[in-house]
């Protein structure tokens, strides 16, 4: 397959629905009347020669490559910024405009490098494809004029490099940095031909503002930015398209590949979720696949501590489940479990669930979800009656007032954090409800309305609040509620808010927030036509995750903002398929769908395609397997693709756990700290090996698909499969996609789906199904599904974890742009040049107080633990707040967080632990032990090699 | 009764330069010590820049001038007893009977010089703000009516019938409009925008108000060149004052009508004078060219619907409202109606503003006020209408000053200015000045001029030291043909009619050998 590029129709898609009828070429068509001259031209396939004209930018229209003439307009309009006009008749090719296009070109040739044939771009160069396209033949000027050829080249970002010698000022780069991006850390500096690409003022890419999403690299028409490991490899020859494997973004990518290597990683303009964007960690973060720490034999060992040694799959296999049948015999069925994984494929993820239900025949499965928005589940499916977000992304361009609540899009979610950004600059406001203040508050021509920067904790009293002042100021959306909502239960949840605790001016004591800019904030909201409101962990990880979740959707029913484009209350969801993940079932209580494991109709058609009995009783949940472990009724566990030792709360914990079972599979790319209490250890594929479908934030189902073969030898779901066989369950599943075909019979949301399908429709949104044979973007248009909107009462009960003298501050924690979670795949990338450790960030009056002054050594103590790491003194947190990010292992957050969560779900309460801060030297007890363990691991490890 | 004699000595910044404030300094010093009762009152300039600082006396009603006066000329004057009109080699008589003064046809200076730029009384004396009163009542169609009567037309260079780009704001949607002021002269040869502005800043304000209220805006920016700091002083003030007398601010004059005005001091780029720089600048970005359409008038500062008009063009309206557009169009031949002021400058005699009705000559323009060159040599070339303009022979001098006979011969009359070379000027090197300029001042969006001017400049340098001549000159036709078609706006596109006209009309200037 040789490669094609993606298609460039010059200009911006035109919106409007008229069309008006012109003439190109003497060619008559009918075209959108609100389409560029290029873009029609490009349509019927004349291509106008271009250089500073991409689809994905508005028009510039300094290149001056693409004139045309036009019958009746004098000169030679530029077709990039000329409008077509009922009746226009354009000729694209002329004499007149041939030599005018030449002499351009010439003009540029007269300062530029002619080095083609050993250019990193060439075969993939617009300028010199345009020269050859205008058919220059020689450059009149000589190349001895003033000119640029010795400018210095930028190598300090990683991933690529600038070249201002090769640069034509077609400005690509900087309106996307303004444009995709919306960070606007590039411009133009100097005039003339003096002007030069810049970032920010004048600084190194790699000092700059620059975050580094590579929209100017896409953007670039020539080898000025380039990807260094093009420099590196050269172009690729084909390409595979695929899905991104970090956030829930799920950005649809272009695998750049050179036979079974990848080259490059370009966002799809086809990609639903990002329209052509990327951020750092999907455009460049993929290298870890190849990383040399990753295993590709299956080890086994008989006990934790022992030397590794390598297996064959069936030796391994065989040693698994004969563990898990002697556990089982001996601890009876229920003692064993699995959990999957997020960062797995929708097929994985099943295949992991299935075995727990059949082989093991019990309900003990759960995911990483648990940890992060298992609220969102219950809450949403609770009061709506979907376990799931309700919008797609691209509603957001159709809000006019965005509430965002515990969420730092452009650190987690970057790709989205774009098109808000673009949505707020068009002019819709933005209410931040966070303890820090994120980014999203004050940047480059955007600005909060208002940031209530409540303490970690308090959500729900303020959610209270918002609710209070819109019922008591009569700003509801009573029609609404009358035909949509259920009455006796917004009669009670009225009654609930109006509450005097719920007054804002109660509330601000509690939440640190001032009692005006609440009412303000809630009167904002509540006024505008479409309001939507997006969420992160901040909302979900604390003891009242789920009450929370429910007041958002009593807020949005109330204001009557469900169930159009711009409304809605959206999750963004952490990992690339953690909606997967849950949507195949999961949980302990549900089966594939969210079907209730409890409902004897559902698990009948489960067990009659199953071929077994499924326990009708739910299973435990990944704290409760933690606490039987330590009691010792749970003693065997099969873990797919997530390092619960690093990503859960309370480490010590949770080793204390790990470290009383008597069969732990892991199942991933590298020895995890988890692995370090594992028996068995299952080399897993990374997602450029997969095949199968990842399911974003937005419940699209977007393809993964392999550029490359399992590099251990074996696809993760025959692994999953060869162990049930093992166990004693016979699972035939002979691809993925009929993974696929069987979740598609069982689900009835994914009823229509299939790859074959998906394949040629490109993406969906479940449901999907015989009502919406082509998915459903928008939830809740007409009805909730629930049928009547349920309002639930949010009474607020405080969390036991409670700052006191001896633990004075609350820290809350999150992650960063550049690594990703447990930081497995970006520590083992150059991400890790932008952040290397983990730091506390505190405000100056609490480390002044402290002693404590930037970049020194801080002891982080709560009452569970303690740990050592850096400080970085910052006015991002408020006084009394620390933050903390979870990406290292060595810092080992988790330590200090507590196991208190939320009611329903046991969601951690990763975001509220009271905390003392001091100075300190050295390492604490927990991060010597951990460096002596991984010491030792590390010497077992080379025994492996030998 | 008052004794004390009115001295009149204009604060503008072509008398400042010349020791204007320090004859003011001197003269009040004099004064005191001879007891000689004087109010020093600092006008504005009549525009006679060669006799600058020219200081009147005010006798019997009439005004006596005398200049070029320098600091230490007043002794003299006081001996020569001025102050009651004595005589003096540096006498020139009535004001009013200068030549060069008395046979022009003042519409929109007809106050500079004449009064105080900071007496709004002055200016109300003076048939100040009767056109915005008339607009306030008769509203915005029969400003619109009046403006087409008159044949107004962008004096800023382009020569855009004014009537239609109002009538295109009136008529735009949008929340809100907005008049922007170009008062970024910067133009080589030119200084007309600042003279009114120095001399009769409150006419601006007046046209910007008319305007406002005609299309709907209510708020103006006058986006000033970071050279004109007196300008600015006086602007800055006069708005003050009219703000302080309702005539600027809310509800002006009890209409209803609220109009704000700002000043925004440029970017110190001359690209930042073509429309859609200069809005880019006001929008605080760097100064770069739009493409257009959308036009200004549709989608101009911050998006939204903006009358971009120059300093005189939109002083010229007052009076045309006051008047009637028709007394206005009685100015004027073919489709150039009304006056402009030409601003005489480089190697002329009599340097100055000449506003006259278009339709007399450049010759006349030349020799009749300018009194020839400096030099006393002949005229041997003429740029009119700044850097872009073209440069005419001397057989190109009977061209009538009018828009399109200038057209016609692949000149422009452009903001007025006139610039006049003796025959000791090379030519070649005025054409690569252009490109020179034109590499300098380049905003750089557009290739034809970023890269184009540059080797612009290369070329002219290889013809001139006579490498490959034939060929550079072919290639110099076909780069200036590339820059005219190519480029985005006039600035790349009109930089070959200077180095066209210098080819055309001077070859032998190219070819030092035979020179």
């Amino acid at each position: 397959m040789n490669i094609t590029r993606q298609i460039d129709l010059g200009t911006e898609a035109g919106r409007c629905k008229e069309t008006v009828s012109i003439e190109i070429d003497g060619k008559p068509m009918n075209v959108q009347a609100d389409i560029s001259v290029m873009r029609a031209a490009r349509e019927i396939g004349v291509d106008v020669p271009k250089l500073c004209a991409t689809d994905s930018l508005k028009s510039f229209g300094s290149c001056r490559l693409c004139v045309v003439e036009i019958e009746g307009k004098k000169g030679f309009p530029a077709s990039c910024t000329t409008i077509v006009e009922d009746g226009m008749k354009i000729r694209t090719q002329t004499e007149k405009v041939a030599k005018l296009r030449r002499n351009v070109m010439e003009l540029y040739i007269s300062d530029h490098p002619l080095d083609c044939l050993t250019c990193s771009a060439n075969g993939d160069c617009e300028l010199q494809d345009m020269a050859g396209a205008v058919g220059l033949r020689d450059v009149r000027y000589g190349l001895e004029g003033k000119n640029h050829l010795d400018a210095v080249i930028d190598e300090s970002n990683p991933y690529f490099s600038f070249d201002a010698s090769k640069c034509i000022v077609c400005s690509r780069c900087v309106r996307a940095c303004d444009e995709i991006q919306g960070t606007l850390a590039l411009t133009i500096e100097g005039r003339g031909f003096d002007s030069k690409v810049s970032a920010s003022i004048n600084e190194s890419f790699f000092d700059s503002e620059c975050v580094s999403c590579g929209a100017c690299v896409q953007a670039c028409p020539t080898a000025t930015l380039m990807e260094k490991s093009i420099i590196d490899h050269g172009q690729p020859e084909h390409s595979v398209d695929t899905t991104c494997a970090y956030c829930g973004v799920g950005c649809s990518f272009r695998a750049e590949m050179k036979g079974d290597q990848v080259v490059r990683m370009t966002p799809s303009k086809e990609g639903k979720a990002n329209n052509g964007h990327s951020c750092v960690k999907g455009r460049f973060a993929w290298g870890y696949s190849t990383h040399k720490e990753r295993v590709l034999d299956p080890l086994i060992r008989e006990n934790i501590g022992d030397p590794w040694r390598k297996a064959s799959w069936d030796e391994a296999i065989t040693f698994a489940a004969k563990r898990f049948n002697e556990i089982q015999n001996k601890y009876g069925r229920k003692s064993v479990g699995g959990i999957t994984s997020s960062r797995c494929t929708a097929e994985e993820v099943y295949a992991v669930q299935k075995l727990v239900r059949t082989a093991f025949n019990n309900n003990n499965v759960d995911t990483c979800a648990r940890v992060c928005h298992s609220p969102t589940g219950y809450g949403l499916s609770q009061t709506l009656g979907t376990s799931a977000g309700t919008q797609p992304f691209e509603s957001v361009m159709d809000a006019d007032v965005i509430i965002v609540i515990g969420a730092n899009p452009t650190d987690g979610h970057p790709v989205f954090a774009s098109q808000m950004k673009k949505r707020l600059r068009q002019g819709a406001k933005l209410i931040v409800l966070d303890p820090r203040k994120i980014d999203l508050v004050k940047s480059p021509h955007i600005k909060a309305e208002y940031h209530l920067p409540l303490l970690p904790g308090t959500n729900v009293p303020l959610i209270n609040a918002l609710a209070h002042t819109i019922v008591k100021e009569n700003l509801l959306d009573e029609e609404y509620i009358k035909e949509r909502c259920d009455l006796e239960s917004f009669a009670a949840w009225k009654q609930c808010v109006i509450k005097p605790e719920n007054d804002p001016d109660n509330v601000a004591g509690i939440a640190g927030v001032d009692a005006q800019m609440i009412r303000d904030a809630a009167r904002l909201y509540a006024n505008a036509k479409r309001g939507a409101i997006y969420y992160g962990l901040g909302v979900t990880e604390h003891s009242q995750g789920s009450t929370m979740v429910m007041g958002m959707a009593n807020l949005a029913m109330s204001t009557g903002n469900i169930g159009f484009s711009g409304a809605g209350v959206n999750p963004l969801r952490g990992q690339n398929n953690v909606q997967g993940s849950c949507d195949m079932g999961s949980f302990p209580h549900e089966l594939p769908g969210y079907q209730s494991v409890k409902d004897e109709a559902i698990r009948s058609v489960f067990e009659e395609n199953w071929n077994v009995k499924i326990d009708p009783e739910p299973g435990y949940r990944i704290p409760n397997m933690f606490d039987a472990a330590i009691a010792g009724k749970f003693m065997g566990m099969y873990i797919q693709g997530e390092d619960i030792a690093q990503s859960d709360p309370n480490t010590q914990h949770v080793e204390a756990a790990l470290g009383n079972m008597e069969c732990i599979v892991v199942q991933d790319l590298f020895l995890n700290e988890t692995a370090k209490f594992a028996h068995v250890f299952l080399p897993g594929t990374s997602f450029l090996e997969k095949d199968g479908t990842f399911i974003n934030a937005e419940r699209r189902i977007n393809r993964v698909r392999p550029v490359m073969k399992p590099r251990q030898g074996m696809a993760e779901w025959k692994i999953t499969q060869n162990l049930a066989n093992a166990l004693g369950y016979p699972m035939n599943f002979n691809s993925e996609s009929e993974i696929m075909d069987e979740i598609a019979l069982l689900t009835p949301t994914f009823r229509n789906v299939s790859h074959d399908f998906l394949d040629r429709f490109g993406s969906v949104q479940w449901p999907c199904n015989e009502k919406a044979p082509t998915g459903t973007p928008i939830m809740h248009i007409d009805n909730f599904v629930r049928g009547k909107g349920l309002f639930i009462e949010t009474d607020y009960v405080a969390t036991e974890e409670r700052t006191t003298r001896k633990f004075p501050l609350i820290l809350t924690t999150g992650r960063t742009l550049t690594q990703y979670n447990v930081g497995a795949q970006t520590r083992r990338t150059e991400n890790i040049v932008w952040y290397r450790e983990d730091l506390l960030e505190i405000h100056p009056h609490d480390a002044e107080t402290r002693g404590i002054k930037d970049g020194s050594r801080i002891s982080l103590a709560s009452r569970k633990g303690d740990i050592t790491l850096t400080a970085k003194i910052t006015k991002k947190v408020q006084p009394g707040v620390v933050y903390t990010t979870f990406h290292d292992p060595e810092t080992g957050a988790n330590v200090v967080t507590t196991e208190y969560s939320d009611w329903a779900t046991d969601c951690p309460e990763y975001k509220v632990t009271a905390v003392q801060v001091a100075p300190a030297t050295h390492r604490s007890k927990w991060q010597n032990e951990f460096h002596i363990r991984s010491k030792k691991e590390g010497k077992i490890l080379e025994t492996v090699k030998h | 009764m008052n004794t004390s004699t009115n001295i009149f000595i204009p604060r503008d910044t072509a008398s400042i330069s010349m020791g204007g404030d320090e004859v003011a300094i001197k003269i009040e010093e004099i004064a005191q010590k001879e007891k000689k009762e004087v109010t020093i009152i600092r006008n504005g300039s009549w525009g006679m820049s060669w006799l600058e600082p020219l200081i009147e006396i005010e006798i019997e009603g009439h005004r006596v001038a005398y200049g070029p006066i320098s600091e230490t000329d007043v002794i003299d004057l006081f001996e020569a007893d001025f102050l009651k009109g004595g005589s003096h080699p540096l006498k020139l008589g009535n004001t009013n009977d200068i030549a060069y003064l008395k046979n022009q046809q003042r519409w929109t200076f007809r106050r500079c010089g004449l009064i105080d730029p900071a007496s709004i009384e002055d200016y109300i004396k003076n048939r100040g703000f009767s056109g915005l009163e008339i607009a306030l009542q008769k509203g915005s169609s029969h400003v619109l009516k009046e403006l087409e009567k008159s044949g107004l037309r962008g004096r800023g260079g382009a020569g855009f019938p004014t009537a239609i780009k109002w009538q295109t704001v009136t008529n735009a949607e949008g929340d809100q409009k907005y008049i922007a002021c170009n008062a970024d002269e910067g133009d080589s040869g030119t200084f007309s925008d600042r003279i009114l502005m120095e001399s009769d800043p409150l006419a601006l304000i007046e046209g910007m108000t008319i305007a406002g209220l005609t299309v709907g805006a209510n708020k103006g920016y006058i986006y000033l060149r970071s050279e004109y700091p007196i300008a600015h002083e006086i602007l800055a003030s006069a708005i003050k004052t009219a703000k302080e007398h309702n005539w600027l601010g809310k509800d002006i004059q009890a209409s209803g009508f609220d109009f704000e005005i700002d000043i925004h001091i440029g970017g110190g780029s001359y690209v930042c004078g073509e429309e859609t720089a200069m809005l880019e600048s006001l929008e605080g970005k760097a100064g770069m060219i739009r493409f257009k359409p959308p036009l200004p008038a549709l989608e101009g500062l911050f998006g939204k619907p903006t009358v971009v008009n120059n300093v005189v063009t939109l002083a010229s309206v007052p009076d045309i409202i006051d008047q009637g557009g028709s007394a206005y169009s009685a100015y004027g031949v073919n489709r150039s109606k009304g006056t402009l002021a030409f601003q005489l400058s480089g190697n002329v005699k009599q340097g100055g503003l000449v506003e006259i009705a278009f339709g007399i000559t450049l010759r006349e323009l030349i020799e009749k006020w300018g009194g020839g060159t400096a030099s006393g040599k002949p005229v041997y070339a003429v740029q009119v209408g700044g850097p872009l303009g073209a440069y005419f022979p001397n057989s190109l001098l009977d061209t009538p000053l009018d828009y399109e006979a200038f057209a016609a011969k692949d000149g422009m009359v452009g903001h007025g200015g006139v610039v006049v070379f003796d025959d000791t000027a090379d030519m070649a090197i005025q054409a690569r000045f252009a490109m020179e300029f034109c590499s300098i001042e380049s905003c750089g969006k557009c290739t034809p001029c970023r890269i184009g001017s540059i080797r612009g400049v290369e070329v002219i340098d290889r013809i001139i030291n006579n490498e490959n001549r034939e060929k550079n000159m072919d290639l110099l036709n076909d780069l200036c043909e590339t820059m005219i078609d190519g480029s985005l706006c006039a600035m790349g596109g009109m930089t070959p009619f200077p180095v066209k006209s210098a080819l055309q009309y001077f070859p032998e200037d190219f070819k030092p050998e035979i020179k």
